[in-house]
């Protein structure tokens, strides 16, 4: 988390991309919401919100009000980040509100278990918004994948990651081979042969959030190996 | 101006030095419906020049020394008034509020800590001296709990401090942490009673036997003793966080605030009370609101106010239903097309409430502005005026580093036509609302020697910064004016700025 209240030197603030998003975000008639820039600066903001959310949640009594109006920002920025893809438009309605449906558990106590899900569906829809050849044909957001142990590795993976990921653009994301990083955790219980690992550059910056992923993975392979391969014993 | 503090040890029943008893003190009561006293000092803020009138530091919590250390500890207080560094965090002033006279000035901390001032009476040999304040009283209010049931700490920051108007020789506050109210009584003893029968002077029991002789006790005058106790605790009503707490206007009841629903006690009964709103939607899925702050109108006791988190402020009459889940009125001003952005409901989250005294008006602060409706008219403020507006260009980074999320309250002057709030880099702000003039100030050490006039301060944004101007990129964020009380019938101002509270007065010329 980013410390509070420290005084930007000018130099810092003036590199930072946000500039651009009020920018933006002011000028609607600006024509063409699926340029890299704006979207560019969009995904960073997003990245920025998911990991406040996840900030959030993390405490052991959240902020309500900080919680809701970051939810509330997140729906925005999603809003408008949807149309930035080729997204079909099935996924993206049911989108919206299936984060609104795995927002905020019944019970505060499943908060964390629903949000992990939450995070997973959101990273689910960055990837579809992403990399809408591998993925398009998926159709709604699998929620059923996040049936999975709350896997906090996906936010951890998605939240810096993106924020290297999009140096390039838009175009960079459909050939690159970072999205791998988002399949590596989503796909990693319901499906096998995977590629073990992002074979990306930016991707081992990660290596400590990486591990506990893969672990997760190997963890549920070996399990499910173990329960094949032993043969049954005496006794027990 | 550094005060040099007595000794405080933390109990509830406090040995107060000498003290001088204020004239006339057990004179007549704050009347309660009864108009606010004309201001001794009526200019503007803008032709009005602030004084420091003395800053009073609260003492940190490593203070382990007794009552009978007087002297050391003065010393030892004094050297910790310099270094600034010995502030712990628990020192943090989490809320400031003047009493019904103005006598008196509470601070609630984080530690828990409830400080009491009081106001220093005149004496013609020490005229320069009056409007000073010096700690009256100081007791633990909250002590962090836990809940085993979800394994959470509960924290024992006082959020709020309320007063009950002055109805006999005691003083009475509410104060509260996130989830418990708690009744205070704060009263003084200046005799004690001596001459038992049954007790000697240590207070042992005598053996009945070896008493032959009866006497009446007689009061005797003692060194005055300020005690604090606790006599109601309202708990185990509220799930969420307490934000607000107000005392209604009948002085029988008041309510309570969390994030979705507010309470409403009788002071007498502490195991049960009323919910007069609920805002928890069925599906928690679809929470998009909270409530943020609550109050009751002054003069009637049907009528009160909470605000939303989405910038919305609902007026309520309890007389129209037992749970107020529909307002009466709804007061919304339509977002600005030029200036929306993806912060725009952030911004927009209403953070104070306050009525006027006269009960026309309200006053909302929101992160950039600040607005004074008329409950007449529900569809945009009558007034909106700008806090920090160079802020608002600078959004994004404020979200990365929370403090877009900071609450700031606001407060009127005793003729409402003043209003004040805070900001960053210590800065306070005051709005004249008939001369439409405005005046930055600073609360801060550095900048304010004790009965020197405080100089305005205007930040640059952009262009050629002035000589005596700070530019936007200057400003500390991590200095913020959260927490601010005016005097209700003079122009005396409190302000908090960290564990510092600095009281100002208009300078009468």
């Amino acid at each position: 988390m980013l410390s509070k209240g420290l005084k930007r030197k000018r130099e810092e603030e003036e590199e930072k991309e946000p500039l651009a998003v009020d920018a933006w975000w002011l000028d609607p008639g600006h024509a063409s919401v699926a340029q890299a820039p704006p979207a560019v600066a969009s995904s960073s903001l997003f990245d920025l919100s998911v990991l406040k959310l996840h900030h959030s949640l993390q405490q052991s009594e959240p902020d309500l009000r900080h919680l809701v109006l970051v939810v509330n920002t997140l729906r925005r920025i999603q809003a408008s980040m949807a149309p930035a893809a080729a997204l079909p438009p099935v996924p993206s309605p049911p989108a919206a509100p299936s984060v609104a449906d795995n927002l905020l558990a019944s019970s505060d106590a499943a908060l964390s278990a629903s949000m992990a899900s939450l995070l997973e569906d959101l990273s689910h829809i960055e990837g579809l918004s992403q990399a809408p050849q591998p993925l398009a044909d998926e159709g709604p957001p699998g929620r059923s994948i996040g049936g999975a142990a709350p896997s906090l590795g996906a936010l951890d993976l998605l939240g810096p990651a993106t924020g290297c990921l999009l140096d390039d653009g838009l175009e960079g994301l459909f050939e690159d081979i970072d999205t791998s990083m988002y399949d590596n955790e989503l796909w990693a219980p319901a499906s096998e042969g995977l590629k073990p690992g992002p074979e990306d550059g930016p991707g081992k910056v990660e290596a400590p959030e990486l591990d506990e992923a893969e672990l997760d993975y190997l963890m549920d392979v070996l399990v499910g190996t173990q329960a094949l391969e032993r043969p049954p014993g005496p006794g027990r | 101006m550094l005060l040099s503090l007595p000794a405080l040890h933390l109990q509830t029943s406090e040995h107060h030095p000498f003290f001088q008893l204020p004239h006339g003190r057990l004179g007549p009561w704050c009347s309660p419906t009864g108009s606010p006293a004309p201001l001794s000092c009526e200019t503007g803020c803008g032709e009005g020049s602030w004084i420091l009138v003395c800053r009073l530091l609260v003492p940190t919590q490593v203070s382990l020394l007794s009552m009978e250390e007087d002297i050391d500890t003065r010393k030892i207080n004094n050297s910790f008034l310099r270094d600034h560094s010995y502030a712990t965090e628990a020192d943090i002033i989490s809320t400031v509020e003047f009493n019904h006279t103005g006598e008196l000035l509470a601070t609630g901390d984080k530690g828990g800590r409830v400080v009491i001032f009081q106001r220093e009476q005149e004496s013609k040999n020490q005229v320069h001296r009056r409007g000073e304040y010096n700690v009256y009283s100081t007791f633990q209010s909250h002590e962090p709990e836990f809940d085993y049931l979800k394994s959470l700490e509960i924290e024992e920051k006082i959020n709020k401090i309320r007063w009950l108007p002055q109805q006999n020789a005691a003083y009475f506050l509410l104060s509260t942490n996130d989830k418990t109210v708690k009744l205070w009584k704060v009263s003084e003893r200046d005799k004690r009673p001596e001459g038992y029968n049954l007790k000697d002077e240590e207070g042992r029991l005598r053996d009945p036997a070896t008493i032959t002789t009866l006497r009446v006790p007689v009061l005797r005058p003692m060194d005055l003793m300020v005690e604090a106790t606790p006599r109601r605790v309202f708990a185990n009503a509220h799930t969420y966080h307490i934000n607000s707490i107000s005392v209604n206007s009948d002085y029988e009841t008041y309510m309570s605030a969390d994030d979705l629903r507010i309470n409403l006690w009788n002071f007498e009964i502490t195991n049960q009370s009323f919910n007069i709103v609920d805002i928890k939607p069925a599906n928690m899925e679809e929470l998009t609101e909270v409530i943020t702050a609550a109050e009751f109108h002054p003069h009637h006791c049907n009528t009160f106010v909470y605000s939303s988190s989405k910038g919305t402020i609902r007026l309520c009459d309890m007389r129209a239903s037992a749970l107020c889940d529909r307002h009466t009125k709804f007061f919304e001003e339509p977002e600005d097309p030029s200036n929306r952005s993806f912060f725009s409901e952030i911004i927009s989250s209403i953070s104070d409430v306050k009525f006027s005294h006269s009960g026309r008006y309200i006053m909302t602060r929101d992160y950039l502005t600040v607005k004074v409706w008329d409950l007449n008219m529900e569809n945009r403020p009558i007034e909106t005026y700008q806090v920090h507006d160079y802020l608002r260009s600078k959004l994004c980074s404020l979200y990365e580093n929370d403090c877009i999320f900071d609450k700031f309250e606001c407060v009127w002057n005793g003729s409402d036509s003043v209003i004040m709030t805070g900001s960053y880099n210590n800065f306070f702000r005051m709005f004249d609302r008939n001369t439409k003039r405005d005046v930055t100030l600073e609360a801060s050490r550095e900048n304010s020697k004790p009965r020197a006039i405080l100089k305005p301060r205007k930040v640059c944004v952009g262009g050629k910064r002035r000589k005596d101007e700070i530019s936007v990129d200057s400003l500390d964020f991590s200095k913020k004016i959260l927490h601010t009380a005016w005097h209700p019938s003079e122009n005396i101002i409190a302000v908090a700025a960290t564990n510092n509270l600095y009281i100002f007065q208009d300078k009468v010329n």
